[in-house]
C-alpha cells in the first residue's frame, strides 16, 4: 500500500532545465506575466485569501451557534456574518476556484496549446478580480451587508442598513472576470487544440470546463444586470422592484435566481471534470461511458437554466409554474446521477489505488450524491414547502458546493501539485488530511439535515434549546474540517521545499499534460504534440496486458 | 516593409499564423457579445414584463420622450454603423486612408449621438422626467418607464462610449504606424459597434416609438 508515488519517482534528480517558474525572475515577471500557469498560482494566491476570509465568517457563525442564545454576536451582527462568508464564499471562492486555478494551469496543458487564446485578457481578468476583491473587503470594513447573499428586495432597494451598494458592486465587478476567463477558456478550446484532437478526444476536465464556460457567459450578465437595477434603485431611487410604484418584488427573484441556479453548475460542473480524471487514473481504466458523459455535461447546462422557479415555490409564483419547475428540476438530476453511475462503473473491475486524490475522489461522489438526492427531495414541491428556509436546505446546498466542490479542488490540487510546483506531496498526510475532511463534513452537515427536518429555521442566531445538540456536533465537526482544510495548505507549503522532486508522470496517467516535464517549461511542450488516441487510454487493448508493469489484470473491454 | 514583414508583426502568442488569430478575435468578441445579449435581454425582458403590467400608464410615459432627438440619433447611430463597417473592410484590405478616414466619421457620428442626448438628457430633468417626488406624470408606474428610460440609455451611452474610446485608440494607433492594418482590433470593433447599434435598434422603437401609434 506504499502507492505509485514512491514507486513511479525516479531516483536521483533528472538533468534541470528552466520551468515556467524559473525561467524569469523578479516581481514584475510575475505581475506581469501573461503565462496562464503563472496566471493560475496568482488565482491560487488570492483564491486562498479569500477562502479564509470567508472562512472566517463561517467561524463565526459556528462559534455563535454552540448555545442557544445569543452570546457572540447581535442579531445583526449575525445576519452580516452569514452575509458575508456567503458573498465571499459564493463569487470569491467557489465561482473562480476550480476554473481559475486548475482550469487555468491545466486547459492549455490538456490540449496541446502554447496559452490561452487571449493570454492579456487572462491576466486583466486576474486584475479584475483583486479589484472586486478590494471592493469586497472595503464592503466588510464599511460595515458589513445584513442582506443574504440573495440581495432580495425591497429588502435591498428600501430597507437594509448594510453597505449593500460596495456588495453589489463588488460582485457586479468579479463578473467581468468571470466572463472574461469564460471567454477565453470558450476560444481557447475551440481554435487551439492540438493536432488530432478532436472534439470527443478531450479530457472530460477541458468538456466541463468548456461547459461551465459557457453557462458563465450566459448566466453572469443576467447578475450584472439585476445588480445594476438594484444598484439604480438603492442609489438614485429610480422605482424597479418598488411595490408601491407598481413594481415587483418578485420579478427580482426570478431574475436573480435565473443566474443563481445556474450558478450552482457553474460552482460543480469543474468538479465533475475533476473527479473524472482522478477516477480513471487511480482505477486504472477509460472512463465508462466517455459520449454519455458528455451529453450529461451538456444536458446539466442547458436544462440547468430551466429550473430556477424551484427556489421560489414559496414565493407566491403559480402553481403551475411550480409544478413546472419542479419537473424540469427532476429531469436536470438525470445527467447528474448519469454521472455517478458512470464513475461508479469505472471503478469496477479497476485496479484502484488509495491514494489521496482517489479518496477525495470517493468523498466526492459519496457526498455529492447525497447532496444531490436531497436536491430532489427540495425539488419536490410538498416536501419544500415543509423544509423551505430551515436548515436541510443549508445542509443540502453545502453538500454540493462544499461536499462536492471544495472535495474536488482538494483532490484535483493534489492530483496535480507534482505538475504544477515539481514537488510529490507527502501521501501519508493527504490520505490522513482526505479521510479527515469527509468526515469532517459529515460531522459538520449531516446534523442540519435532521434538524431542519425539524424545523429549525436557517439564518437565525437564538434558537430553541431542542437544537441544541445538534448545533453542537455540527460546531464540534467544524473544527475537524477546519483542520482538514488547513493540514493540506501546510503539507504542500513544506513540499514546496522538501517534497521529492516529481518526474514528468509520477502517477502513470493519460493525458497531454503528463507529457511535459513537471513543472512544464514556458512554452508547455518541448515538442508541439500530436493526438493519435482517445482519452484515458489505461490498458489500451491493442497493446496486450500488462501495459504498465503493474497492471496485472485482464484487459478491460469485451472478451474475444 | 514587406508584407509579410508587416504581418508577421501583428501575429501574437499563442497564435501559429494570422488567419488563426484573425478568426480567433472574431470568436472571441462574438461569444462576449453573446455573454451582451444576455446583459440588456435581462433589462429588456423586465421592461418587456411590466409594459404589459401596466400599458397604460407606460404608454402615456413614452409619450412625453423626444421623438426629434430620438430619431435624429438613429439616423446617426445607423450611418455610423456604415461607416464603422467602412473601415472594418478597409484594414482588412489594407487601404489605409479609407480606414482612418471612416475611423474618424464612426467616432464623429458616435460624439455627435452623445451630444445630441446630452440635450435631450438636459430637456428630460427640467421636464421633470426623472422618477421620485415632483415627477411629471400622475401614474407612479410611468415612473417604472422612466426608471427604464433612464438605465437603459444610460447604460447603452457607456458602451457607446467605450466603442468611441477603443475607435479613437485604434485610429490613432493606425495613424502613428504602431498597429498594423492587418491587425484583427479592427474587425472586433466593428463587430462591438455593430452590437452597439443594434440595441439601440431596439431601445429607439419600444421607448419612443410606443403610445404614439
Amino acid at each position: 500500500m506504499s502507492g505509485i508515488t514512491a514507486e513511479r519517482a525516479i531516483p536521483g534528480a533528472p538533468p534541470r532545465e528552466p520551468s515556467y517558474l524559473t525561467a524569469k525572475t523578479g516581481l514584475a515577471s510575475w505581475l506581469l506575466t501573461t503565462d496562464h500557469k503563472r496566471i493560475a498560482l496568482l488565482y491560487m494566491a488570492a483564491i486562498t485569501v479569500f477562502f479564509f476570509v470567508g472562512g472566517a465568517g463561517a467561524v463565526a457563525i459556528r462559534i455563535e451557534l454552540f448555545t442557544p442564545q445569543a452570546d457572540l454576536l447581535s442579531a445583526d451582527a449575525y445576519n452580516r456574518a452569514f452575509t458575508f462568508h456567503g458573498v465571499i464564499m459564493v463569487w470569491f471562492f467557489l465561482i473562480p476556484s476550480i476554473p481559475n486555478i486548475l482550469g487555468n494551469f491545466l486547459l492549455p496543458l490538456m490540449i496541446g496549446a502554447k496559452d490561452l487564446a487571449f493570454p492579456r485578457l487572462n491576466l486583466a481578468s486576474w486584475y479584475i478580480f483583486m479589484a472586486a476583491g478590494g471592493l469586497a473587503v472595503y464592503t466588510l470594513l464599511s460595515g458589513g451587508v445584513d442582506t443574504g447573499w440573495t440581495f432580495y428586495t425591497p429588502l435591498t432597494t428600501a430597507f437594509s442598513n448594510g453597505n449593500v451598494l460596495a456588495a453589489a458592486a463588488a460582485v457586479f465587478v468579479s463578473g467581468f472576470s468571470t466572463i472574461a476567463t469564460a471567454v477565453n477558456f470558450i476560444a481557447t478550446v475551440h481554435l487551439q487544440r492540438a493536432p488530432g484532437l478532436t472534439w470527443f478526444r478531450l479530457p472530460l476536465f477541458v468538456w466541463a470546463i468548456y461547459a461551465t464556460s459557457i453557462v458563465m457567459v450566459l448566466a453572469t450578465p443576467v447578475l450584472a444586470m439585476v445588480l445594476a437595477l438594484i444598484f439604480a434603485e438603492r442609489a438614485f431611487g429610480i422605482p424597479i422592484f418598488d411595490p408601491l410604484r407598481g413594481g415587483d418584488p418578485i420579478l427580482f427573484q426570478h431574475l436573480f435566481w435565473f443566474y443563481s441556479h445556474p450558478a450552482v453548475y457553474i460552482m460543480v460542473l469543474p468538479s465533475f471534470g475533476v473527479i473524472s480524471e482522478l477516477v480513471t487514473c487511480y482505477a486504472r481504466r477509460r472512463v465508462f461511458g466517455y459520449n454519455f458523459m458528455v451529453y450529461a455535461i451538456l444536458w446539466i447546462s442547458l436544462v440547468g437554466f430551466l429550473v430556477w422557479g424551484h427556489h421560489m415555490f414559496v414565493s407566491g409564483q403559480s402553481l403551475f409554474a411550480s409544478l413546472a419547475f419542479s419537473l424540469l428540476s427532476f429531469i436536470v438530476a438525470v445527467p447528474s446521477a448519469i454521472k455517478v453511475f458512470n464513475w461508479t462503473a469505472t471503478l469496477y473491475r479497476g485496479q484502484i489505488v488509495f491514494d489521496a486524490p482517489m479518496i477525495y475522489a470517493l468523498g466526492f461522489i459519496g457526498l455529492f450524491t447525497i447532496g444531490g438526492l436531497t436536491g430532489l427531495f427540495l425539488a419536490s414541491v410538498p416536501v419544500d414547502i415543509h423544509v423551505t428556509d430551515t436548515y436541510f436546505v443549508v445542509a443540502h446546498f453545502h453538500y454540493i458546493m462544499v461536499g462536492g466542490a471544495v472535495s474536488a479542488l482538494y483532490g484535483g490540487l493534489a492530483f496535480w501539485w507534482p505538475k504544477i510546483t515539481g514537488r510529490l506531496y507527502p501521501e501519508g498526510w493527504a490520505r490522513f488530511a482526505a479521510i479527515m475532511m469527509f468526515f469532517g463534513f459529515g460531522f459538520t452537515f449531516f446534523p442540519m439535515f435532521i434538524m431542519g427536518y425539524l424545523g429549525m429555521p436557517r439564518r437565525y442566531h437564538v434558537y430553541p434549546e431542542e437544537f441544541q445538540v445538534w448545533h453542537v456536533l455540527a460546531s464540534a465537526g467544524a473544527v475537524i474540517l477546519a483542520f482538514a482544510y488547513l493540514l493540506p495548505m501546510g503539507f504542500f507549503a513544506w513540499s514546496l521545499i522538501w517534497g521529492r522532486r516529481a518526474p514528468a508522470n509520477p502517477w502513470g496517467a493519460t493525458g497531454l499534460e503528463w507529457q511535459t516535464s513537471s513543472p512544464p517549461p514556458e512554452e508547455n511542450f518541448h515538442t508541439p504534440p500530436v493526438v493519435e488516441q482517445g482519452p484515458y487510454n489505461y490498458h489500451p487493448e491493442h497493446a496486450g496486458p500488462p501495459a504498465l508493469e503493474r497492471e496485472q489484470h485482464q484487459p478491460q473491454g469485451r472478451q474475444p | 516593409m514587406s508584407d509579410i514583414a508587416a504581418r508577421n508583426a501583428a501575429l501574437r502568442q499563442p497564435w501559429r499564423s494570422l488567419r488563426r488569430q484573425r478568426e480567433g478575435a472574431a470568436f472571441g468578441i462574438w461569444i462576449f457579445l453573446g455573454s451582451e445579449v444576455m446583459f440588456f435581454g435581462c433589462a429588456l425582458l423586465t421592461f418587456a414584463v411590466y409594459r404589459s403590467l401596466w400599458p397604460d400608464a407606460f404608454a402615456a410615459a413614452a409619450r412625453e420622450t423626444n421623438i426629434t432627438y430620438g430619431t435624429v440619433n438613429t439616423a446617426l447611430l445607423l450611418t455610423s454603423s456604415l461607416t464603422m463597417a467602412a473601415a472594418a473592410e478597409g484594414a482588412a484590405a489594407g487601404l489605409r486612408r479609407l480606414t482612418l478616414c471612416c475611423l474618424a466619421a464612426t467616432v464623429a457620428f458616435g460624439i455627435g449621438f452623445l451630444v445630441v442626448k446630452g440635450f435631450e438628457y438636459q430637456e428630460d430633468i427640467t421636464k421633470h422626467l426623472v422618477p421620485g417626488a415632483g415627477f411629471r406624470l400622475e401614474a407612479p408606474q410611468a415612473q417604472i418607464f422612466f426608471a427604464f428610460y433612464w438605465l437603459l440609455t444610460g447604460v447603452h451611452a457607456v458602451h457607446l462610449s467605450t466603442g468611441i474610446g477603443i475607435a479613437t485608440v485604434l485610429g490613432i494607433q493606425a495613424w502613428r504606424g504602431s498597429r498594423m492594418l492587418a491587425s484583427p482590433a479592427f474587425e472586433a470593433l466593428g463587430l462591438y459597434w455593430h452590437f452597439v447599434d443594434l440595441v439601440w435598434v431596439f431601445l429607439y422603437p419600444l421607448l419612443y416609438l410606443g403610445g404614439r401609434s
